[in-house]
């Protein structure tokens, strides 16, 4: 089992804001809920609340840009892009502004239901000239998030976990560089965010049925140097799983597979993800189990690619970690 | 720049070129610069401290994006000077008044005449719709009801850094349609941004005509002043009043002054195309002439040579 840690987001932002003062703390009335409660009670003098209106706070930003302050923008993933669009793209991307959109609650990580999950953003962002995207999956991600992110000369869309987050990984995020997982060489795992620890939980069970799998782990999403990725596909005996807590449509699932068109490379790719349909709102285990994104969705598609039954079954699958909906980690409910 | 010339004279310079402008192309923004050119000129011409422009007289044509590899990307900002921190800076938030915003800059001496001749043709920054590379714009303003957050952001960020120059935001009143506006007053009244003002050239027009036959936004001078802004209304082509209303006291609050225009001001000939004076464009070659002669008469020019169709 991975150590659980709790809220990394919060102390990581504070440490990083606190000694960079060009770095302003923007809130849209999420703010323990993006668990930058403590960051405002301490630091209130770089802390600015702009309320429920999220299309003034985009280009609220842009402005703060132009003075040469780097905003960290707060709020759930959906607020970021959907309905201030407009802004996002005439405020932020087309200028470039130094703008790190903290995108909390991506994709099914919420029970908010469809209004709060954010499960085309990937799509959205990577459709943007001049946008940076990056993904957190771990604890130490989100601990590295924000100076990853700031490191960005131009505009940066972040999927960031909050509340207990399992720790994988022991060096922070490297942008533009991705992890491996596991080197085998018949079927090549590509995943992202929370789909990494489901990835994982099923590494045991496909060895020892008999399934050599590659496993690799994206945290910079855009821009994407294509070239490793190839090699790694030009290794494998049979082809590419994609798992990711996103629609099918548009994210990285998308990207591997203009990536392998774009190559010629004639290997078979599963995509898995929400398939081409909106959520509800539940439990994340729930939603995962009942959308197809857990380990053994993951299982099943592996299968679907070889063209065999692995035996594997929910049992052997490593132990799930259990999140109540309502458990006390959670900064709220929502 | 050198107060040289009188605002008035401005003004008047700036209404001859856009006709004269729009006589040639067969049609343009002419109504805005009936009602706004006062109200450029005075901001160009007194209320405004810009230094002297960074760019080239005549434009460069159109650069490229911005973008990573875009490495010499300018926007047209430097036509309104340089960015210091005692100077003005000015968003003219409703891109369409492009030509008249340009009009303003040749009238200052700030752009080459030649400039306008370069006004929407292919390959040119000096853009129909201005972009933030065209001059005098510094950011993108075509969706209208932007401008006035990205103001507010910047006002903020320049009072943390405690620079004394101010920002500007030149608006229409068509965006108090927009809800982004009243977010951006509301912020700017919570965040206690007085390095802010606006002028709004209120002329009651947009796209599809009068604004009360398309959207009617009532007394937008008690809803400003219910979000928080300190709201002065004017004539907007009373220079004395607009020069009053600039010199309200509005500490800890945005100053918004609301500018009362007529869209004919100047081209009383353009009344019998109320209500549709959004974009004018002649139905004839009779109609073209008839505007021609009586307009250059009002604006005390001669009528501006048309080529043969």
């Amino acid at each position: 089992m991975a150590e659980m840690v709790n809220r990394p987001y919060a102390g990581a932002f504070e440490a990083y804001a606190t000694a960079h003062p060009d770095v302003l703390c923007l809130s849209a009335d999420l703010t323990s809920s993006c668990e930058i409660d403590g960051f405002r009670d301490r630091h209130p003098d770089q802390f600015v609340s702009l309320g429920m209106a999220e299309q003034n706070m985009l280009s609220f930003a842009g402005g703060l840009g132009l003075a040469g302050f780097r905003p960290f923008l707060h709020t759930f993933g959906v607020f970021l892009y959907r309905r201030p669009y407009d802004q996002l793209i005439a405020s932020i991307a087309y200028p470039r502004r130094k703008v790190r959109l903290m995108g909390f609650l991506p994709g099914i990580t919420t029970p908010g239901g469809m209004t709060h999950q954010a499960i085309e953003d990937v799509a959205v962002m990577r459709s943007i000239p001049n946008m940076t995207i990056l993904e957190t999956g771990d604890a130490t991600e989100v601990e590295s998030i924000c100076a990853a992110a700031d490191s960005i000369d131009g505009p940066v869309y972040c999927r960031v976990l909050r509340g207990s987050v399992p720790r994988l990984f022991d060096t922070p995020i490297t942008v533009g560089q991705m992890r491996e997982l596991a080197l085998g060489d018949d079927v090549l795992i590509v995943t992202s965010g929370i789909a990494t620890e489901e990835a994982l939980r099923a590494h045991d069970a496909l060895d020892h049925a008999g399934v050599s799998v590659r496993h690799l782990h994206i945290n910079t999403i855009k821009p994407f140097d294509a070239g490793p990725l190839l090699d790694h596909i030009a290794a494998m005996s049979k082809g590419v799983v994609v798992l990711e807590n996103h629609v099918t449509e548009g994210g990285v699932g998308s990207m591997v597979a203009e990536i392998m068109a774009d190559n010629g490379v004639g290997k078979k790719l599963v995509r898995l993800g929400l398939n081409d349909t909106f959520a509800h709102g539940g439990s994340r285990a729930y939603l995962m189990k009942h959308y197809g994104l857990d380990a053994a969705a993951l299982v099943a598609g592996i299968e679907r690619l070889i063209g065999a039954k692995t035996g594997i079954t929910e049992a052997q699958l490593a132990a799930v970690r259990v999140d109540a909906v309502h458990s006390a980690v959670k900064a709220e409910a929502l | 720049m050198d107060n040289r010339r009188s605002t008035e004279d401005v003004a008047l310079g700036i209404r001859r070129r856009v006709f004269e402008h729009c006589m040639r192309n067969n049609g343009g923004y002419l109504s805005q610069a009936c009602s706004a050119a006062e109200q450029l000129a005075f901001l160009y011409n007194e209320a405004l401290n810009l230094g002297d422009p960074t760019l080239p007289a005549v434009p460069k044509p159109f650069g490229g994006v911005p973008s990573a590899q875009n490495a010499d990307y300018v926007t047209g900002a430097g036509y309104n000077g340089p960015f210091q921190p005692h100077l003005d800076r000015l968003f003219i938030a409703p891109a369409h008044y492009a030509l008249v915003a340009y009009a303003t800059l040749i009238e200052m001496g700030r752009m080459a005449p030649e400039g306008l001749d370069m006004f929407n043709k292919d390959g040119s920054s000096v853009e129909m719709i201005g972009a933030e590379h065209s001059p005098g714009m510094e950011v993108h303003n075509g969706t209208l009801g932007i401008g006035l957050s990205t103001g507010a952001g910047l006002a903020f960020g320049r009072r943390r850094r405690r620079e004394s120059g101010e920002v500007c935001v030149f608006m229409s009143d068509g965006e108090v349609q927009e809800g982004q506006t009243w977010e951006a007053v509301q912020a700017a009244a919570h965040h206690r941004i007085d390095n802010l003002w606006a002028l709004m050239d209120v002329n009651d027009q947009q796209c599809d005509g009068a604004m009360d036959t398309v959207m009617e936004v009532r007394d937008i001078v008690a809803k400003f002043r219910a979000f928080g802004a300190v709201c002065v209304e004017v004539d907007a082509h009373d220079l004395d009043a607009m020069r009053q209303a600039r010199a309200e006291p509005h500490e800890d609050r945005p100053l918004i002054i609301l500018a009362r225009s007529s869209p004919t001001q100047g081209m009383g000939f353009l009344r019998r195309r109320f209500p549709r004076l959004h974009y004018v464009r002649f139905k004839s070659a009779d109609e073209r002439a008839e505007m021609n002669a009586a307009i250059a008469e009002e604006l005390g020019i001669p009528p501006v040579e048309l080529e043969a169709h």
